[in-house]
């Protein structure tokens, strides 16, 4: 698993440029689909079949993309401009490496001199108009030789191993969900499982409408991360979840609220198997099971998240732990469907 | 059926945005006597249908409320929650709330903060336990709450929590105890999660595929002491054919039908333009190829605060305006 995930994460996918991801993703998936196919959007949809013949009951999700940054247009003195695709905390870019597309060009998020700033402006943030990328070009035809407008950038970011069983590294949301999908993939199901490894998902659940659309499930399993904010200085009542402590089963986020039914026989399961787990302690993000829920004639929607924390920085960190118990209770998971319904 | 003690039986129901199995149960066996047929779909609204042989017409009042959900329990024994729907923190202090288990409690708030800066997170729900270990045995985190405020009737007028949207679910109910004949197929949905999104109204209105959509709900007037002009409506004026909210633009056929069908009938109505706030006909109007959609909206001040007003004039003429909107033959225009 953990060797999966640094293999996802050292991929780029910012949105809507998941080609790398999605190129990887059917190369591994291929030998275990039953079917295989990319849709408009670009959502990888693999349909794997199980012991019971379910059709299409049984969705599984996990976004492909990443938060990046896009150039918007390059100076004469050769400097990019930039916004960012998806949320980016502006306060975690200042200085920052990246790499700028395909043929990961590097670069360095750059601030003007410290010397010039003045008492007043150092109290606040600098806006993103006010950052650029620095490629090294030394004037606009340099730069455009080695950048077009809208090519994207990604983190510079080495993925580490540390703690017990901490792993660090940009893009864990959600190649982390790719991962325990999958995983899945590679095993015998219990029952017939659609898997959809969507596009677009960092810029609003843009590619899980188009993908549940075609799909058409009664149930959805979302597999995702979410912000933990187990630091210190955080009261108890904000920290959302925490690393370590098991998948986080939300009751509800800003996009969706969970089926009641879903919530209950996932907590329910988690208790028998004694599988760690824990809900959200604050109500904050949302994922593509807003999306997935209003397609058609509706969706009943359940997620599964591994805590986070520095969610949408250049290097965020995740429990293995927490990743191979979403792995294990989604097992389950599929077994209660396949037996009950 | 009696229009205040309808409103009691639904408001005694739990029933906010995400958990309204049982608002929804109340409003079937209330429905049932005049329905062909009712369903439950995916998402959980409430599918009414009195079968007809002509246009499938929808109308749609969502039976959620506004509400909190528990996040988080800490060693006091005090509830951190979570909005469902637009909270405002200086509407809450010291009001009293519900869980669907019975257990009762009021909003506080922190005493390091004072009154005027208060936002959403400074308040905490007190169910009277002495410590973390006895709420935990009364609330579970996720379970939900709801305002335990009173309905009154004072003149013309109503004083209740939830007008905002047990009122609409009154009038459809109503109506449909009046409606005789009808060429049309009707659908009456009462509709869930409106209050965080139009998520009920919109996948119950794909699996319906209307012809016409009517929304009900209230919108908010103008007539509160120094209103800021973003409402139209006043208290008394008549049922509200609704022109745009922030969610429609409603269209101009169902717009006109609603009145010439209002002067024919002479119900009294008024037009109904907010700028701020949305309705199922929102979502309605936007599913599969598109739906014309209207709506009917009583006026109610104060909504989202533990008390609301409404004027029972108003609801007669919403009553009366579903009514003719529903016998009249869709295929004539």
């Amino acid at each position: 698993m953990l060797k999966l995930i640094k293999t996802l994460c050292a991929l780029d996918g910012v949105s809507s440029r998941e080609d790398a991801v999605r190129s990887y993703l059917m190369e591994q998936a291929a030998p275990y689909a039953t079917e295989m196919r990319v849709d408009a959007m670009g959502n990888l949809i693999v349909f794997k079949q199980g012991e019971q013949n379910t059709g299409s009951k049984l969705l599984l999700a996990a976004h492909m993309d990443e938060v990046g940054l896009m150039v918007t247009a390059i100076t004469e003195d050769g400097y990019l401009k930039f916004d960012s695709v998806g949320g980016i905390d502006r306060r975690v870019l200042i200085g920052k490496p990246v790499f700028l597309g395909p043929k990961r060009i590097p670069g360095v998020v750059g601030l003007k001199a410290y010397h010039l700033v003045g008492k007043e402006e150092e109290k606040s943030l600098p806006k993103i108009e006010d950052l650029y990328l620095d490629i090294g070009a030394k004037d606009q035809a340099t730069a455009q030789a080695l950048v077009s407008l809208g090519e994207y950038a990604v983190f510079d970011s080495h993925i580490e191993i540390f703690g017990d069983g901490l792993v660090k590294a940009k893009a864990l949301d959600d190649r982390i969900g790719c991962a325990v999908m999958l995983s899945l993939l590679q095993e015998p199901l219990p029952m017939d499982c659609t898997f959809a490894f969507t596009v677009q998902e960092e810029v609003g659940t843009r590619g899980a409408f188009g993908a549940a659309f075609s799909v058409h499930p009664e149930i959805a399993l979302v597999l995702e991360t979410t912000t933990a904010a187990d630091l210190p200085g955080v009261a108890p009542h904000k920290q959302v979840c925490a690393l370590g402590k098991g998948p986080v089963i939300p009751f509800m986020d800003n996009g969706s609220i969970t089926d009641r039914t879903l919530y209950k026989r996932m907590t329910q399961l988690a208790e028998k198997h004694h599988i760690p787990w824990q809900t959200k302690h604050y109500i904050a993000g949302g994922n593509d099971a807003a999306a997935i829920q209003r397609s058609r004639d509706g969706v009943r929607t359940i997620t599964l998240s591994a805590a986070v924390r520095y969610l949408h920085a250049p290097t965020s960190v995740a429990c293995i732990h927490d990743v191979q118990s979403i792995l294990e209770l989604t097992r389950h998971f599929l077994c209660a469907v396949a037996r009950e319904g | 059926m009696d229009l205040i003690a309808t409103l009691k039986a639904l408001n005694a129901c739990h029933g906010p945005s995400g958990d309204e199995v049982e608002i929804a149960s109340t409003l079937a066996r209330l429905s049932a006597p005049y329905a062909d047929h009712c369903t439950t779909d995916t998402l959980g609204s409430l599918v009414v249908r009195r079968k007809g042989d002509g246009l499938k017409l929808l109308f749609s009042a969502h039976m959620d409320s506004i509400g909190m959900i528990v996040t988080h329990i800490d060693e006091k024994g005090f509830l951190r929650f979570g909005k469902l729907g637009g909270l405002h923190a200086p509407d809450l202090l010291a009001t009293p709330v519900r869980f669907k288990n019975g257990v009762r409690g009021m909003v506080a708030l922190d005493g390091k903060v004072t009154p005027k800066d208060m936002k959403l997170d400074d308040l905490y729900l007190d169910i009277g336990a002495k410590d973390q270990k006895e709420a935990a045995a009364m609330v579970q985190i996720g379970d939900t709450a709801v305002f335990d405020t009173q309905t009154v009737v004072s003149g013309d007028r109503i004083l209740s929590p939830y007008l905002d949207n047990r009122i609409s679910c009154v009038v459809l109910l109503l109506a449909l105890e009046r409606i005789k004949n009808t060429p049309n197929d009707l659908y009456f949905v009462f509709s869930t999660q409106e209050e965080v999104g139009l998520r009920g109204a919109r996948t119950a209105a794909f699996g319906i595929d209307p012809d016409y959509g009517i929304a009900v709900d209230v919108t908010c007037p103008d007539d509160e002491l120094n209103a800021d002009h973003s409402g139209s409506t006043r208290l008394g004026g008549g049922a509200a054919i609704k022109i745009m909210d922030s969610s429609v633009i409603c269209h101009p056929k169902i717009v006109d039908r609603l009145s010439n069908l209002a002067a024919e009938k002479q119900i009294p109505t008024q037009r109904d333009v907010l700028r701020a706030g949305g309705t199922d006909a929102g979502a309605i109007h936007q599913i599969r190829a598109g739906v014309p959609t209207g709506g009917i909206s009583i006026p109610c001040r104060y909504t989202h605060m533990p008390l609301e007003m409404a004027d029972l004039r108003d609801v007669e003429a919403c009553v009366q305006l579903v009514t003719a909107f529903a016998e009249t033959d869709l295929n004539e225009y």
